[in-house]
């Protein structure tokens, strides 16, 4: 399990849940590497600011993760971590490697509104 | 909105911050530390460190916690991943507003706020990040296995990361701009007898090429002028790092390579105003020289203040 104050995916069922009883959703899907601690870290703080989203973090590593690491949006994807923006259960956007919190909060703004 | 007032403010939580907010706040100071980046800074690019003294073996992500909890143990408040979006450091009393929206003061301040990794600066770059180039080799090594990849860099960082993705990866081309490495004598031993690995020396990158994704470089050499093709799946950089100045350079003495000036008391050309860690000008960069500087700030930050405080 990922060592973040985020709240964690643990199965595909959880993941289907939650894309589908939440409007906005966002998960970063890494490890606890040093592009993606970055990432779990903006997201921990934009918690409180974006009360419309759900923010949650997904290991890379385990089974149920082939549903971000095989998503048609990741299959050019290089860098970790892959990180998604669903809207009504659907993946809006996706962004691959180190992201700022300027770029992710450019990205609710636009998406998930 | 009225601003809220500290002993010290210190921007950055990297080992020079942290430590230093460790000393300040144990001193009873009302301290405050700053952060645009993620707590720890550099420190969590490090998976082990196995040479920080009285610590076995650790990672830069849980010494970094540790830092952080003994800060806020003695008191010190933390505002991580926020914007600076104003800065005054000439007045007797400091000030720092965050995210256009909140404003801090304070008696000292300590500029702690680490580097950046450097870039290839070529249009291209930021084009292909993360579908081609990367800066981590731990993170991303696994999508480049069996191919072939470009390591960019001649310092320990570079040889070693080059050297661990051989365990993955089908060839490794080194392209490095001097005619020697600047890395440790252990890690070029260990990256020469290394099969997989060969070097272009004396050579810049000068264009990542490829539609969607990275299928190449041009290389050019530094004595001849003379360009090259090489194809490659990846390009790893490792070119070291740039002092995060940027936004008091103006005011704080800096160097050419815009890194702080400051005497043996980390004291910058403004009065209480502190510099610690790899933002300063200092030949070895280590989170135990890091640590060092931070404290040295910190102390002579109390001093200060207690000083002006009569």
């Amino acid at each position: 399990m990922l060592q973040t104050n985020l709240k964690h995916i643990q199965s595909e069922d959880e993941f289907n849940q939650i894309i589908e009883n939440n409007e906005n959703v966002m998960i970063c899907c890494g490890r606890m590497g040093p592009m993606c601690i970055p990432v779990y870290d903006a997201m921990e703080s934009l918690e409180d600011k974006y009360e419309n989203v759900k923010f949650y973090d997904l290991d890379f590593d385990t089974p149920h993760a082939h549903i971000i690491r095989n998503h048609e949006l990741a299959k050019r994807f290089m860098g970790l971590p892959f990180t998604f923006y669903y809207k009504n259960g659907q993946a809006v956007k996706a962004t691959t490697s180190i992201q700022t919190k300027k770029q992710i909060k450019t990205i609710l703004d636009e998406y998930l509104i | 909105m009225k601003a809220i007032h500290y002993d010290a403010i210190i921007l950055g939580a990297g080992a020079a911050g942290l430590s230093a907010a460790i000393y300040l706040s144990r001193a009873k100071l009302k301290t405050l530390i700053i952060n645009e980046g993620s707590i720890g800074g550099q420190m969590v690019l490090t998976h082990a460190i196995a040479n920080y003294p009285g610590v076995l073996e650790t990672s830069g992500r849980d010494i970094s916690l540790i830092m952080k909890k003994q800060a806020k143990e003695f008191g010190a408040d933390i505002e991580s991943n926020v914007e600076i979006t104003k800065l005054v450091l000439s007045d007797k009393e400091k000030l720092v507003e965050i995210d256009d929206d909140e404003t801090f003061t304070a008696d000292a301040v300590i500029l702690a706020t680490g580097g950046k990794p450097r870039k290839l600066g070529i249009p291209s770059e930021s084009k292909f990040k993360g579908f081609g180039i990367s800066y981590c080799a731990t993170c991303d090594g696994d999508f480049y296995a069996g191919k072939d990849i470009v390591v960019v860099g001649g310092g320990n960082s570079a040889l070693e990361e080059a050297v661990s993705l051989t365990k993955l990866v089908k060839s490794i081309t080194i392209v490095h701009q001097f005619d020697n490495f600047q890395a440790h004598e252990y890690a070029i031993e260990q990256a020469k007898k290394n099969d997989k690995i060969s070097f272009i020396m004396e050579s810049e990158i000068t264009e990542i090429i490829g539609k969607e994704d990275v299928t190449g470089i041009k290389v050019q050499n530094q004595k001849t002028n003379k360009e090259q093709i090489i194809k490659t799946d990846g390009v790893f950089i490792y070119i070291g790092y740039i002092p995060n100045t940027d936004k008091f350079k103006d005011v704080i003495k800096v160097n050419n390579r815009n890194e702080i000036l400051t005497d043996e008391n980390m004291k910058t050309n403004i009065d209480g105003v502190y510099a610690a860690g790899d933002v300063r000008e200092k030949k070895f960069r280590q989170i135990t020289t890091a640590v060092s500087d931070g404290t040295i700030a910190a102390l002579n930050a109390i001093e200060y203040i207690q000083t002006t405080k009569k």
